[in-house]
């Protein structure tokens, strides 16, 4: 595709100036409940009658199921039902599953003939309370016949003589490559190519509140209601349906604030499908709630865990022309999103940096893990931690200062179109840039690192300048297959306003749970901007996907952007009706009229005007004072689809526009490597992040520094760890998982800089992926620039004690040999 | 299997509940006594999400059994506002954005409670330390932090005003 045969972009905007409510750090509207224990989470659910359920999990990593006796457990007391893998298997049919061949990877509730990771569900006991199921559970007698463990994806992609899948017939469940621009031309022409080799092991989530649902299927009507702190996604509700064999217009999920999701709790269908399931076979309410180590083990939401063979190509000043990226990733036992991730990360490949061409080989990996699925930053951050270690590189190899290489490279004119296609709408590198320098007082740092190292002592400064990418379209899914089996969705998200007989104005969200972000703060916000009111009197309350417009829910930070276009719709539908409604009540013509201080009046006549609620009251109670076409009420809708999408060319040469909203953001951790021990210490830590304009400064600083503490245990500390050679799980509680305190994450100086999208509502960009998209590139780059001039290079996340010390080692070893 | 009466006083207000001995204190405060805002996280022991206050020290309601803390008193995170008025400690948390999902909220603010208690001059590196026993997984602890440090200077300007000087 060329630039002249590019669909034209969404109209550019003119953003207010003046705003009131937009930009404000107002107290969360979410929170009073949530102090008060009142959160109403759904582990606080009960209904009448309510049975518990446990999953009975695998104890290998890879077995058959050669016999399974649940006698006993049936017997013990307040046992109501024991499913098994084989029964489930004739009640529901497999899990939706978005990735390539789902019938040679079949994804099912529990497993039935074999089992193909640690943790993997293999009957579910219905009883009395969750203290009965676990004492059955404890009953069943299943018989394993074990099978050789997958664990590492390089040699699992090697192997033919095992598989976790016999019907794949292969343990590669995915691969292709994909060129962007002139990618042999930038390499024969590079003065230098650097190459790296890079490991990124798995961490995820891990929400404190862990997954489940409340089911209740009626008999008598045979609808099935389900409360889950998953997404009910409206749109595609009839997955969950098609898996439970039932009518989609029998089903309502219904959204329960969730305890944390960052990406975790995205279409967790199983669940809601085991609850769902056991609710139709014992014919009351049943409550599934994971445990910790059912969600550990088996959340099906673990993160990215990759290995990068890398080339860059660049000039001798620094100057960057493409990059050959090589990745294997090892998704585990099933691949429920296809490569999507990666997709994400083809959105941003570049990085802030005019490159020229693209290289872009991903091979899916199937091993003995529980497979991935979301984790803030959904891969992207992956590419950013990728890109940003071998731009470091580059720079030390040809003695280019690493601020410089960056500028050198950075984009300046926008929009711009990255080789694979997608743009960035905005962006200001350079302010950002100059701001975090400032803020992180980088010269005194650069200072002390020298002062240090004469009294022996590693400092290391991690500056990186990183993409956050938001508002994504679905085609990062889709432009995987050359004949996909769907259309593009336009991932739709609604919002319904209504004004009351008092002028009181209630929000509608649908499908669109509150997960921690702060969904009903951001449309107070934005409605009280549109209506001059105070967002703390808008009332928001969520609607079930039964009578739900089409929602998609938070993912790819695309929920701020999404309800603010959903809210301006509404509001322009209703202040159309009111007008008309004001002209008729003062006697005036609609164009004489304006809006004002939360009324209508005559312009420059402030004395003739109707508030909303003198409007609002006369459209409830007063219809016979209307023209006949006029209906009572004052209450509109809008679904808003995805603002910016174009198609890819049929040759995948360009991907089209699919993350069209840029973020960016520079980090700049400071941080003191204890040779001796293998210890790393924050020193300090800078952040400044542009998501264009801003709705609640202080709610983006939450994700900023959120995401950054996630990214201190994605770079130091977190790791799903599977055995190399029997593939058990030696992380499945939270003494060994290790998240960060509040003595390991520093206390971050953030800044803030704003570069209005020039397509949102307001210029707003998403920004609720934080700090995650940044830290782990910016931690390593730091700990490689304190050890550097010792030769140590760490190209394995997380650098925990243990590695960095083998790295030290090996440097030390290394120099001794010289 | 058999029950045992365990008496506890939660909040102020006691009562008798019969239990087995296996049931753990977080289970009998969120089904036998209604009392929901007790969460919990890791189920381990670790991560402090169901901290509750026993005769005014916290303790890990997830891995104490009720019956080990039968005439104990305990406190909850329902046990903090008066009526319509947050706590100093709530309305901190409220204004300084201490929480995002609001899940590790409960046990944090009984954590800060206690350590609140125990020190009305506490440092803000005091405060970091002292709740590094509860994880959080939203915030990165800082802004819990700060409010922490300042319901601690409210609550200490409170406590040191003359009487009927109080807000």
């Amino acid at each position: 595709m060329t630039t002249t045969d590019r669909p034209a972009a969404p109209p550019v905007r003119t953003h207010k100036q003046d705003r009131t409510w937009v930009g404000k750090s107002i107290r969360r509207v979410e929170d009073p409940k949530f102090l008060r224990g009142r959160g109403g989470y759904i582990g606080d659910m009960t209904v009448t009658g309510m049975l518990y359920a446990a999953v009975l999990r695998s104890p290998h990593a890879h077995a058959r199921i050669t016999g399974i006796d649940i006698a006993e457990a049936l017997a013990s007391p307040g046992v109501h039902d024991v499913i098994t893998g084989a029964r489930a298997a004739e009640l529901c049919d497999p899990l939706p599953d978005f990735g390539p061949d789902p019938t040679k990877h079949t994804w099912r509730c529990l497993a039935v003939d074999k089992v193909r990771y640690v943790g993997e569900g293999v009957a579910v006991v219905v009883a009395e309370s969750r203290y009965l199921a676990e004492d059955a559970l404890a009953l069943i007698d299943v018989e394993y016949e074990p099978l050789p463990a997958l664990v590492d994806p390089e040699r699992a992609l090697a192997d033919s003589a095992t598989l976790v899948h016999d019907a794949l017939g292969s343990n590669c469940a995915y691969e292709r490559t994909f060129d962007f621009g002139d990618v042999e031309k930038d390499f024969a022409e590079a003065d230098v190519i650097v190459t790296d080799r890079l490991r990124w092991r798995r961490s995820g989530g891990q929400p404190l509140e862990t997954v489940g649902a409340v089911a209740d299927f009626d008999h008598a009507t045979g609808r099935l209601t389900v409360h889950t702190n998953s997404l009910s996604f409206t749109s595609y509700l009839f997955m969950v349906a098609g898996t439970m064999k039932i009518a989609a217009n029998k089903l309502d999920v219904r959204p329960v604030p969730a305890g944390g999701s960052f990406g975790s709790k995205l279409f967790a269908t199983k669940p809601a499908v085991i609850a769902g399931m056991c609710s139709r076979e014992v014919g009351r309410p049943v409550q599934y709630l994971e445990d910790r180590v059912d969600n550990i083990s088996n959340c099906d939401h673990h993160g990215s865990d990759r290995v990068y063979d890398v080339r860059l190509a660049l000039m001798r000043d620094g100057t960057l022309r493409g990059i050959d990226i090589d990745t294997i990733e090892d998704y585990g036992a099933y691949i429920q999103f296809g490569v999507g991730h990666h997709g994400n990360a083809l959105a941003q490949v570049v990085g802030p940096y005019a490159m020229t061409s693209v290289r872009y080989r991903v091979r899916a990996a199937l091993t003995n893990k529980n497979q991935q699925g979301a984790y803030r930053g959904f891969g992207s951050e992956v590419n950013n931690w990728m890109l940003e270690q071998i731009v470091d590189k580059a720079a030390r190899e040809l003695g280019v200062d690493p601020v410089d290489i960056r500028r050198r490279n950075f984009i300046r004119e926008f929009p711009h179109f990255i080789p694979t296609g997608n743009v960035y709408d905005s962006g200001d590198y350079d302010g950002v840039l100059d701001k975090a320098l400032e803020l992180s007082n980088y010269k005194h740092w650069r200072a002390e690192q020298a002062k240090a190292r004469e009294e022996g002592r590693c400092i290391g400064i991690g500056l990186i300048t990183a993409q956050e990418r938001s508002v994504f379209s679905a085609t990062e899914f889709w432009f995987w297959f050359d004949e996909p089996a769907a259309p593009v969705t336009s991932m739709p998200e609604s919002v319904t306003l209504k004004v009351d007989a008092t002028g009181a104005i209630t929000a509608t969200l649908y499908s669109c749970a509150f997960w921690g972000n702060s969904p009903e703060t951001m449309v107070a916000q934005l409605v009280a901007e549109e209506f001059d009111c105070d967002p703390h009197d808008v009332s928001i309350v969520y609607q079930g996907s039964g009578n739900g417009l089409p929602a998609t829910g938070p993912g790819g930070s695309r929920t701020t952007v999404m309800l603010a276009g959903a809210v301006e719709g509404a509001t322009a539908k209703i202040k159309a009706k009111a007008l008309r409604a004001a002209a008729h009540l003062l006697e005036a013509d609609p164009d004489d009229l304006e809006w004002a201080d939360g009324g209508f009046q005559v312009k420059g006549v402030p004395e003739q005007r109707k508030t909303l609620a003198e409007i609002a009251v006369m459209l409830h109670l007063f219809k016979h004072s209307f023209p006949d076409d006029m209906e009572s009420g004052l209450e509109d809708s809008t679904v808003f689809d995805h603002p910016y999408t174009t198609m890819p060319s049929a040759d995948r040469k360009d991907l089209g526009v699919f993350y069209p909203f840029m973020g960016h953001a520079c980090h700049v951790p400071v941080v003191e490597v204890d040779v001796e021990t293998g210890a790393v210490s924050f020193l300090a830590y800078a952040a400044v992040h542009d998501c264009g304009t801003l709705v609640n400064p202080r709610s983006l600083a939450g994700h900023i520094v959120g995401g950054t503490a996630q990214g201190i245990g994605t770079a130091l500390f977190e790791e799903f760890v599977y055995d190399e050679e029997d593939g058990q799980l030696l992380t499945s509680s939270y003494l060994d998982y290790l998240i960060p305190t509040a003595m390991e994450v520093p206390e971050l100086a953030i800044g803030h800089h704003e570069t209005p999208s020039p397509y949102t509502l307001h210029g707003i960009k998403g920004g609720g992926e934080g700090g995650r998209m940044m830290a782990p590139a910016a931690i390593n780059v730091a700990v490689n620039d304190a050890l550097a001039h010792l030769g140590v290079r760490v190209t394995e996340l997380p650098i925990t004690p243990d590695r960095l010390r083998a790295a030290i080692r090996a440097a030390g070893a290394a120099r001794e040999a010289r | 299997m058999d029950k045992y009466d365990v008496t506890l006083t939660v909040n102020g207000r006691t009562s008798t509940v019969s239990v087995e001995a296996r049931k753990l204190l977080v289970d009998v405060l969120r089904e036998d006594l209604g009392l929901p805002g007790t969460h919990i996280g890791c189920e381990h022991g670790v991560c402090g999400t169901c901290t509750v206050l026993r005769d005014g020290a916290s303790i890990r309601s997830c891995t104490t059994f009720a019956v080990q803390v039968d005439g104990s008193e305990i406190r909850t995170v329902e046990g903090l506002a008066d009526g319509a008025t947050l706590h100093p400690l709530q309305d901190e948390f409220w204004d300084k954005q201490g929480l995002q999902c609001g899940y590790c909220t409960p046990g944090m603010l009984m954590r800060a409670c206690e350590i609140i208690e125990q020190n009305p001059d506490v440092t803000p590196e005091q405060v970091r330390e002292g709740i590094a026993s509860n994880l959080c997984r939203c915030t990165g602890y800082q802004f819990i932090a700060e409010a922490v440090c300042s319901a601690a200077a409210r609550m200490k300007a409170d406590a040191d005003a003359p009487r009927g000087a109080r807000a």
